[in-house]
């Protein structure tokens, strides 16, 4: 896909809505498709975070490996989600696994490519940063609401 | 019913495990020329030699013959419920309470929240609703539970989902390795429904602090608040407003609710002694 449809498609990624097109231009020379079959990790734990993932269709579960009890799911991940949004940070591994649940597609942003454009230009670092940040935020208000556990049975 | 004190005694037909937890009773209502009720509606269900509880009716309002309540076992008396075998006799009073707003959101988008065994006092509404589909806009179903073993009515789920007329999300705060569906909190599925917020009517029933992070999401995506409605829970005695120990502020939750619209529950959720 050439870089002006890449762009275009970036675009209406929620991801990017408040990006300016030329900061969504900019992005999209770090990006390209990737597509996932059901079953395939996407990312492997402890493994080189070499790239993020702005999902377009499909279905991403995150997980860890609990010794005794196997994979447990702890998030999922559909249509307009941010899978890595870590990227950007050292040591630069993969805190989970992530699992496509079922045929996925997504755009991927190659993380050299990213932390090159961030540092670049700071005026486009700030606004891809604030989006992360927002998406970091939202997350970590999900997972503290799930760590409540709130439909654990109350005995009474 | 002339004595709302007064239990009435009615006869087990069906008993059916939902989960490891949770349980399904229908009582035989024919003998009584059938038990109306609309949906959102609760009885007190009297376990004889233990007590009598509060539970939400959750069968359909259209079959009349029929009571069904579905039930968590959690204490002495739902234990005992737990217990109950085809033929056996419960003491019942009711139906108690205010209703889910259905003719309300006839010709608007209908949005269901429910947490855990909140499905369960939302379902009759569900049997409402598709009763007379083409009354609704769209019908948006978000439902949470903690693991894939918890959740309820999963045969009906996969009906529902399979309706091209009814939008279905279902998500679990923990999944394992089988499970193919979404995890997370129910809160973020609200932003998949294609809806028309300022054209829309929330149900919303599960633990209160689900109801009220829900109750912000579906306001930021531009519900008006007054379309927003919650069920809420608290320790009911009586049934009938006189004992006091439902009371919310100035409200009792089984005379006054337990549905009641959000900008009622907003300044007393917000009172942490209550």
């Amino acid at each position: 896909m050439a870089i002006e449809s890449l762009a275009r498609s970036l675009a209406d990624q929620p991801f990017c809505k408040e990006l300016t097109q030329a900061q969504v231009e900019f992005l999209a020379g770090c990006a390209k498709n990737a597509r996932f079959a059901a079953g395939e990790y996407v990312v492997r734990e402890g493994q080189l975070a070499d790239a993020m993932f702005l999902i377009r269709s499909g279905r991403i579960a995150i997980e860890s490996h609990v010794p005794t009890k196997g994979s447990i799911q702890v998030d999922s991940l559909g249509p307009g989600d941010v899978l890595g949004w870590s990227v950007l940070l050292p040591p630069f591994r993969w805190h989970l696994d992530a699992r496509a649940l079922e045929p996925t597609l997504a755009f991927s942003l190659d993380a050299n490519c990213v932390r090159g454009k961030v540092q670049a230009d700071h005026s486009f670092g700030y606004a891809f940063t604030l989006r992360l940040l927002a998406e970091a935020s939202q997350r970590l208000a999900q997972a503290r609401l799930q760590q409540l556990d709130v439909y654990k049975a109350e005995v009474g | 019913m002339s004595d709302a004190l007064l239990p009435e005694v009615m006869e087990v037909v069906r008993f059916r495990r939902e989960t490891r937890d949770t349980f399904t009773l229908d009582l035989d209502a024919r003998p009584r020329g059938g038990f109306r009720f609309a949906p959102g509606q609760f009885n007190m269900l009297y376990a004889f030699g233990f007590g009598e509880v509060p539970i939400s009716i959750s069968g359909d309002p259209l079959s009349p013959g029929v009571l069904t309540h579905t039930i968590r076992a959690v204490g002495p008396v739902t234990r005992a419920l737990g217990r109950l075998k085809k033929g056996d006799g419960i003491g019942v009073r009711g139906p108690f309470g205010s209703y889910w707003p259905v003719d309300e959101a006839q010709g608007k988008d209908v949005v269901i929240v429910a947490g855990g065994i909140g499905l369960a006092p939302l379902r009759p509404t569900l049997y409402s609703v598709l009763s007379r589909r083409k009354a609704f806009g769209r019908v948006c179903i978000a439902y949470g539970a903690r693991t894939p073993a918890d959740l309820l009515f999963a045969r009906e789920l996969e009906k529902w989902r399979g309706r091209i007329d009814v939008d279905l999300e279902v998500t679990v705060d923990r999944g394992d390795a089988d499970w193919r569906g979404q995890t997370g909190v129910v809160t973020k599925l609200l932003g998949r429904f294609e809806l028309d917020p300022e054209n829309a009517v929330a149900m919303l029933c599960g633990p209160e602090v689900m109801m009220r992070f829900a109750s912000r999401a579906l306001e930021g995506l531009g519900v008006p608040p007054a379309r927003i409605y919650l069920s809420m829970e608290r320790n009911m005695k009586c049934g009938v407003g006189s004992c006091g120990h439902c009371q919310l502020g100035p409200t009792f939750i089984c005379k006054d609710g337990p549905v009641f619209p959000l900008p009622r529950m907003t300044p007393l959720m917000a009172v942490r002694e209550l």
